[in-house]
């Protein structure tokens, strides 16, 4: 069986609620089957009105959206045959967990002895075996997340659309949902997309994830990719921390640009810079410049350290940087043989390959 | 032993659980003082009439007190023949009484109740007991009118005894109790107060049917409009509110009336010819249309208040999993909305089942309820006690209605806002 790389496609989707605004624009996007894709962005970015046209409760405005190469946008959600976990799980309140489960089984007419075997499946998917005969109002916030990701496969859907569905717990089960939901995906193979506003959710579960913003796809890729190699300003600012120097490029050659700041030149890797006299803005991050390097690095600059927090296992450091004030650099705890003290004037160095030149903000 | 040892104490040694009795008292008194007028205004204006209403309706002391020499000789008496000497001489003695008090109009009317004829011979025997001899009142009396010679009417004297009756509460259902102490059905021309029942319960039932078919839709617009329009709708829902319920009625009776707008419009279009226009007031007709419109908002509010608090995402996880959109509704959110339906119906009916105003006016003959007829006795016959027991009657039937309720459906589950 071959992977279809566009199980789920977007193919020119625009949307509008009010004949004003696009709060989608042109949105090309495939997703392949039994991937795990992420649709990340700030709110308003248009993340949800996608996952709701997808499930079937918006229609496009133009364009079609194809599940398994068939045009769905005249399908009402019933029969798209899409599992959804609700941002509010969307129990049903006056029906026991094992009712809960067998409504989408009901509805297609599945045998009872089968349909119990299936969530028998599901339950113990999310380990809630004996919760059978709760009432949604009888578990906790945590519970009844599981149950909504179980009732949301129990039909045994190709595609699972999750809508913000760890939003309401707190961190601590947050960050264990997280990791469940990512094994539960990798063990039956479903597709999975995924919208939230947390990076740190996007970056630890998905395949890739897109970026979306003013209702576009910044970029779309995997995460590691997403974190490291920015495309634009936005996306290098909305993923992880970082540092950013506003310049005009003075030279390009190849791999390398050199930038002119208000005070200093450095060295950059130009990435959505092609010519001489272009603003740019500088993207850092903040990992991976280091206080007095061993090695040698093509951008060494003297800065002075403005502010130090304690953070347990690193040190954030707080230094004026040609210009920069709010230059960040994380300091592992290890190296406190380093003399970081406020006030202190230190040398500081970064490559020029992880200095990206975007375009600027 | 032990419990004695561990017993905490405060600083000052007295034992922690009398303090904090002692320091709870106060604030005790003060809750009390605070609902005090309240509980005070309840007892006055609802407690008290109502238990007052209950002893009107079984009350029967006034014959009782009219003749007590009389009941007190009849003791004995079987009943089977005429009651001895010794009876008529004290009813002579009760009867002097009442004459010296103007009181033996009232004798007569409380009697012929009983027993239709009383009042002729007793204003008979007002006249000729004034030359009444001493003794040997038997044949004195038996000679005034032959009634006096039969059995049944001393019968009927001695039915009204008891201080206490439950006569008004037969009557209420159209039966009574015959001479020989059995209960019996009126005959059948004179039943009019069960057709009331009947007819009352039909209206209240059809009332509250029609009002929760109009009512869900607009609860659901409601509840799922933007605020904005959500709220001139839900003016408009509340306007009737404001509306004093006489010019409502009224309205309805220019709407309605055979030369209204209603038949009008309907002679405009054809539906009906001039000289054949529709009936739809002074009868069920008209109490159906003005009770449901006046007691709509009964029901919206509850439904309203229920529908809001259930999550849009519902429906659309029922639609998601496979769902037709009807069965989303019928097997997710109508259930959610049974706790509002519950109470906007127990609301509605309680209020058709008592209404009065509305089917008043625009009832006719044929469309008056159960408080019609207890206002009736109000106002026209001044028979108040057996109003109290019509109204008490119906206090019951709302009773029975609620803890039916409660065991179909569970007043738990109710759910006003």
């Amino acid at each position: 069986m071959s992977v279809k790389n566009d199980f789920v496609k977007f193919d020119k989707v625009d949307k509008s609620y009010d004949g004003k605004i696009l709060v989608v624009k042109d949105l090309q996007l495939d997703i392949a089957e039994g991937e795990f894709v992420t649709m990340l962005g700030p709110s308003g970015s248009g993340k949800t009105t996608c996952l709701m046209m997808l499930a079937g409760f918006e229609t496009p405005t133009n364009g079609e959206i194809y599940l398994d190469g068939n045009a769905i946008s005249s399908i009402p959600p019933h029969k798209r045959g899409i599992g959804m976990v609700f941002q509010n799980y969307a129990l049903f309140p006056h029906m026991t967990v094992y009712e809960n489960l067998a409504f989408p089984l009901r509805v297609r007419k599945i045998p009872k002895n089968e349909a119990d075997k299936k969530i028998d499946k599901a339950l113990s998917m999310v380990s809630l075996q004996g919760f059978a005969q709760r009432m949604p109002g009888q578990l906790s916030g945590g519970q009844q997340q599981r149950v909504a990701v179980a009732r949301s496969l129990v039909f045994d859907p190709q595609l699972v659309l999750m809508d913000e569905p760890l939003g309401a717990l707190d961190k601590n089960l947050r960050e264990s949902m997280q990791y469940e939901i990512k094994h539960i995906h990798e063990s039956i193979g479903v597709t999975v997309v995924y919208v939230t506003h947390d990076q740190s959710e996007a970056l630890t579960m998905s395949n890739r994830i897109a970026v979306f913003n003013d209702g576009k796809v910044q970029q779309l890729s995997s995460p590691d990719e997403l974190y490291e190699k920015p495309v634009n300003s936005f996306v290098a600012e909305f993923i992880g921390e970082n540092n950013t120097f506003e310049g005009e490029v003075l030279e390009i050659s190849g791999e390398k640009c050199k930038i002119k700041l208000s005070s200093a030149e450095i060295l950059a890797n130009p990435i959505s810079v092609k010519e001489k006299g272009e603003r740019t803005t500088v993207s850092i991050r903040p990992e991976r410049a280091l206080i007095n390097p061993t090695d040698k690095m093509d951008n060494m600059h003297n800065g002075k350290i403005e502010e130090v927090i304690y953070h347990g296992d690193h040190t954030r450091v707080r230094i004026n940087l040609l210009g920069n004030s709010e230059f960040i650099l994380k300091v592992p705890n290890s190296s406190s043989n380093l003399d970081i003290k406020l006030g202190n004037e230190i040398k500081i160095g970064w490559n020029s390959d992880d200095a990206r030149a975007l375009d600027p903000k | 032993m032990s419990s004695e040892n561990k017993q905490i104490l405060t600083t000052d040694g007295t034992p922690l659980e009398v303090s904090l009795k002692k320091a709870e008292k106060k604030n005790k008194i003060k809750a009390f003082l605070l609902v005090a007028p309240l509980l005070l205004f309840i007892i006055i204006t609802y407690v008290f009439p109502i238990g007052e209403m209950l002893m009107r309706s079984v009350d029967d002391k006034m014959v009782t007190e009219m003749l007590p020499k009389t009941y007190k000789s009849m003791e004995k008496w079987d009943g089977k023949e005429l009651p001895p000497e010794e009876v008529f001489e004290a009813f002579y003695i009760d009867f002097q009484k009442l004459i010296e008090e103007e009181r033996e109009g009232k004798l007569s009317t409380q009697l012929n109740y009983t027993k239709n004829g009383f009042k002729s011979i007793i204003k008979k025997l007002r006249r000729k007991s004034k030359s009444f001899e001493e003794g040997n009142y038997k044949e004195q009396i038996m000679a005034v009118h032959r009634r006096w010679a039969d059995v049944e009417y001393w019968r009927a004297i001695k039915r009204r005894a008891p201080a206490y009756t439950y006569q008004k509460y037969l009557k209420g259902m159209d039966m009574y109790e015959n001479e020989k102490g059995e209960i019996v059905n009126v005959s059948e021309d004179r039943r009019v107060h069960r057709i009331l029942w009947l007819r009352t319960l039909e209206i209240a039932f059809f009332v509250t049917v029609f009002c929760f078919l109009m009512a869900y839709p607009i609860a659901h617009l409601l509840a799922t409009l933007p605020m904005k329009y959500s709220n001139l709708l839900m003016i408009c829902v509340l306007l009737p509110f404001w509306t004093s319920l006489l010019v409502r009625t009224a309205s309805w009776m220019i709407l309605l009336q055979q030369q209204g707008i209603v038949n009008d419009f309907f002679v405009t279009i054809g539906l009906v010819t001039d000289d054949n226009r529709v009936e739809m007031m002074y009868n069920k007709t008209g109490s159906y249309v003005a009770m449901t419109q006046i007691l709509l908002p009964f029901m919206v509010l509850p439904l309203y208040s229920v529908m809001k608090t259930i999550s849009p995402s519902l429906m659309r996880a029922g639609k998601s999993l496979g769902g037709t959109p009807f069965v989303a509704f019928w097997k997710v959110y109508f259930p959610l909305t049974i706790p509002g339906i519950g109470a906007g119906c127990l609301l509605v009916f309680i209020l058709a089942i008592g209404y009065y105003i509305t089917p008043a006016l625009v009832g006719g003959a044929s469309g008056t309820l159960i408080s019609n007829q207890i206002a009736f006795h109000m106002k026209s016959t001044l028979d108040w006690s057996f109003a109290s027991a019509m109204g008490l009657m119906l206090l019951s039937g709302v009773l029975v209605i609620y803890w039916l309720y409660n065991k179909l459906v569970g007043i738990d589950n109710i759910k006003l806002g």
